[in-house]
């Protein structure tokens, strides 16, 4: 029982890096109709990047998790204005299809310079060690992934949800031509967004690499979980992408406990299952 | 009429000349096929590395001086069996390849030897640990180099146990390797007295261990048993640090590690790892001339890992066996024959011999990785805490299960 509990609680670490990568791209597509296929790419952007301000510049970890995602999110915001945008009113294959030809690239150009075993990050001081909660081992760090994780997924959801700027934004999706009359600059928001979107995939990847290694495929593997995420969630969902990244992050660690074997298919199984009976996903709207 | 049947004897004559050239042709061509995890967990260790080893075991031949023409060609198999024999086939079929080396992966080794073997290609494996390439699924045209799953669990298994590591729990990748590098743990643990009592099977290219680990943790082994490679063992003993793991009194037990894993985990996290290798760049004056000679042409620096190595040296052997023949047979159970017939001697694994299964046999090392302290350089990494002589490290040929050794 003590097992299935730390099972629970690991389930519930993993799942955050799954909500903060499906947070961003639920934001994406839900404000910019595309389908960010580089997400996983600028995930590990943002593990490399705090990598550089390390070793290059010795800026430790506290600043590269603000520093990581504002420069990744900037080199975002340049590819948004050199080629997302110009297919924003095609069909999302076009999105889906660019992005990906962006992923291979960026994932090909690390590991041309940096091979594919990884380099090493090690863990802040300060959140070293770990306690004993009885049933498991919890280290500090796994701790603080959790926490920190939650309260940058809220945070984002209020941003988006209960602001005027938030308003803003959902209207610039639903109505461009109306909100353009209202004298806002939609173009400049969109791409502000798209940033917002990039900066969330490049925090995970900063708070990903003390625990993995810092690895040119690290995003490879887990953007296809995180899409699986998307969609059950419901494409565009905020909260839906928030709730069910943590609850799958929980069921494929009970899986490892139980049948370890299927922990790689069982997010895909949940998919399949959920599109037959609900195709918009668990908190989707029909379009 | 006369005329008409000496014309057609003539040409009788000439076309099974001409037939009997094409099938036993030798020439002094030759052309090689490195085979290998280019892009994905295990292209550090292989991958760019070994071909470049391949084009150094042609250079330091001298075989082109005495009018050779040799030629390297590389492929990505990507990790998966049916990609790497189309990959195979085609270079037999069509780029008429001789030799396929390096080929880490025991999945994609194991599906080549197949195909070598049907094409009457040479096969010297490198990369793939599974021992099976000289058991149950030996080939006459295969020679197996630097290291198998046999000998890791002979030497690191071994130690552990005879350490005090008298019970083990498995973290296995579910593919053949895996499988079969628990399977010759587990004998040998059993063997000297110690305990199997449990162990999870976690697929291939996993990036995140700790439910593994948890259950490794609450099992309450000795030793916790990584049957696992490259990309999953650095993320293993990187989470296992992170757990507690060594310092809740369990010992992990890296079963297989290579100098890019170390380099990669770095010595922080990977202080006091017990495991075995073939080859280390820094054994002797012979192994570091080589290795810095590889280094210099690689684009990280990096010195050679012992596949890479096992590359250099199984070429190097093949090309003293085609030497010795004098020409290109085209026939790979000749040449691997030849090869079994001389013993092998290189700078970088020193004496040793290819058995009659195609075992090649040579001197083993347990090594810890250094402390940061003790290290004087980026690449150095290891001590040397033992060795174990080639003929105790690898199967012995009465314990093959090799359908050769029936003869």
């Amino acid at each position: 029982m003590q097992a299935l509990y730390a099972q629970l609680l690991v389930g519930l670490i993993n799942g955050s890096f799954y909500a903060l990568l499906s947070l961003g791209l639920a934001v994406i597509f839900g404000m910019l109709n595309i389908i960010n296929f580089a997400h996983g790419a600028l995930y590990m952007m943002g593990a490399f990047c705090a990598y550089f301000l390390l070793s290059i510049g010795g800026i430790g970890y506290w600043w590269a998790l603000l520093l990581a995602p504002i420069i990744v999110g900037i080199f975002g915001m340049v590819l948004e204005r050199t080629m997302l945008q110009w297919i924003a009113g095609l069909d999302h294959l076009y999105g889906l299809l660019l992005t990906f030809g962006l992923a291979l690239i960026i994932q090909g150009v690390f590991q041309n310079f940096f091979g594919s075993s990884g380099l090493p990050y090690a863990i802040p001081d300060q959140l070293r060690g770990g306690m004993n909660l009885g049933f498991m081992f919890l280290p500090v760090y796994r701790g603080w992934v959790v926490i920190f994780s939650l309260v940058v997924c809220i945070a984002t959801w209020f941003l988006i949800e209960r602001t005027r700027l938030g308003a803003y934004l959902r209207a610039a999706t639903e109505n461009p031509t109306l909100v353009r009359a209202f004298g806002i600059n939609v173009p400049r928001m969109i791409t502000l967004t798209y940033g917002l979107g990039v900066g969330l995939a490049a925090l995970a990847g900063v708070l990903s690499a003390p625990i993995n290694q810092v690895r040119p495929l690290m995003g490879e593997n887990i953007i296809i979980v995180v899409f699986a995420v998307v969609v059950i969630g419901g494409m565009g969902s905020i909260m839906g992408s928030i709730i069910t990244g943590f609850a799958l992050g929980v069921v494929e660690g009970l899986t490892k406990y139980f049948y370890p074997e299927a922990s790689n298919t069982v997010v895909f199984v949940l998919m399949v299952l959920v599109l037959l009976v609900k195709p918009t996903g668990l908190t989707g709207r029909a379009a | 009429m006369k005329s008409r049947f000496i014309a057609s004897l003539l040409l009788g004559t000439a076309l099974t000349f001409a037939a009997g050239s094409i099938a036993f042709a030798g020439d002094k061509t030759v052309k090689i096929g490195a085979l290998s995890d280019q892009s994905g967990l295990y292209a550090d260790l292989g991958g760019p590395g070994s071909t470049l080893a391949a084009q150094m075991a042609i250079e330091d031949s001298g075989l082109t001086a005495k009018g050779w023409k040799i030629d390297v060609i590389s492929g990505d198999h990507q990790n998966k069996p049916d990609i790497g024999t189309s990959i195979a086939r085609q270079w037999f079929d069509v780029e008429k390849v001789d030799v396929i080396v390096d080929v880490p992966n025991s999945g994609v080794a194991l599906a080549v030897n197949n195909v070598v073997k049907e094409k009457n290609g040479v096969y010297i494996n490198s990369g793939a640990a599974t021992s099976d390439l000289s058991n149950a699924q030996c080939s006459p045209n295969t020679v197996h180099w630097t290291y198998d799953t046999y000998m890791l669990a002979h030497t690191t298994g071994q130690a552990l146990v005879k350490a005090g590591g008298s019970t083990w729990f498995f973290l296995t990748a579910d593919y053949a390797f895996g499988a079969a590098l628990e399977r010759d743990t587990t004998a040998v643990v059993t063997a000297n007295g110690g305990k199997v009592i449990g162990g999870v099977k976690h697929p291939l290219n996993t990036s995140d261990f700790s439910s593994f680990l948890l259950q490794a943790q609450s099992s309450g082994a000795k030793v916790i048993g990584l049957a696992n490679a490259g990309g999953d063992t650095t993320n293993t003993i990187k989470q296992a640090a992170e757990f507690g793991i060594n310092k809740g009194g369990q010992k992990l037990a890296a079963l297989l590690l290579f100098l890019t894993d170390v380099k990669s985990i770095g010595l922080d996290i990977a202080q006091g790892l017990n495991f075995t290798e073939t080859f280390y760049w820094d054994m002797n004056d012979q192994t570091r001339a080589f290795s810095e000679r590889f280094a210099k042409r690689m684009k990280n620096a990096a010195p050679p890992t012992m596949v890479q190595a096992g590359v250099y040296a199984g070429l190097s052997h093949y090309f003293k066996a085609l030497d010795a023949l004098g020409e290109n047979p085209h026939d790979g159970v000749k040449v691997v024959d030849k090869m079994k017939s001389i013993p092998t001697e290189d700078a970088l694994f020193g004496k040793g011999e290819i058995q009659p299964n195609g075992r090649t046999i040579h001197t083993a090392y347990l090594f810890e990785v250094k402390k940061p302290s003790e290290s004087k350089g980026p690449w150095d990494l290891y001590k040397l805490v033992g060795s174990v002589p080639g003929d105790q490290a690898f199967t012995p040929l009465d314990k093959s299960a090799c359908a050769l050794l029936k003869k």
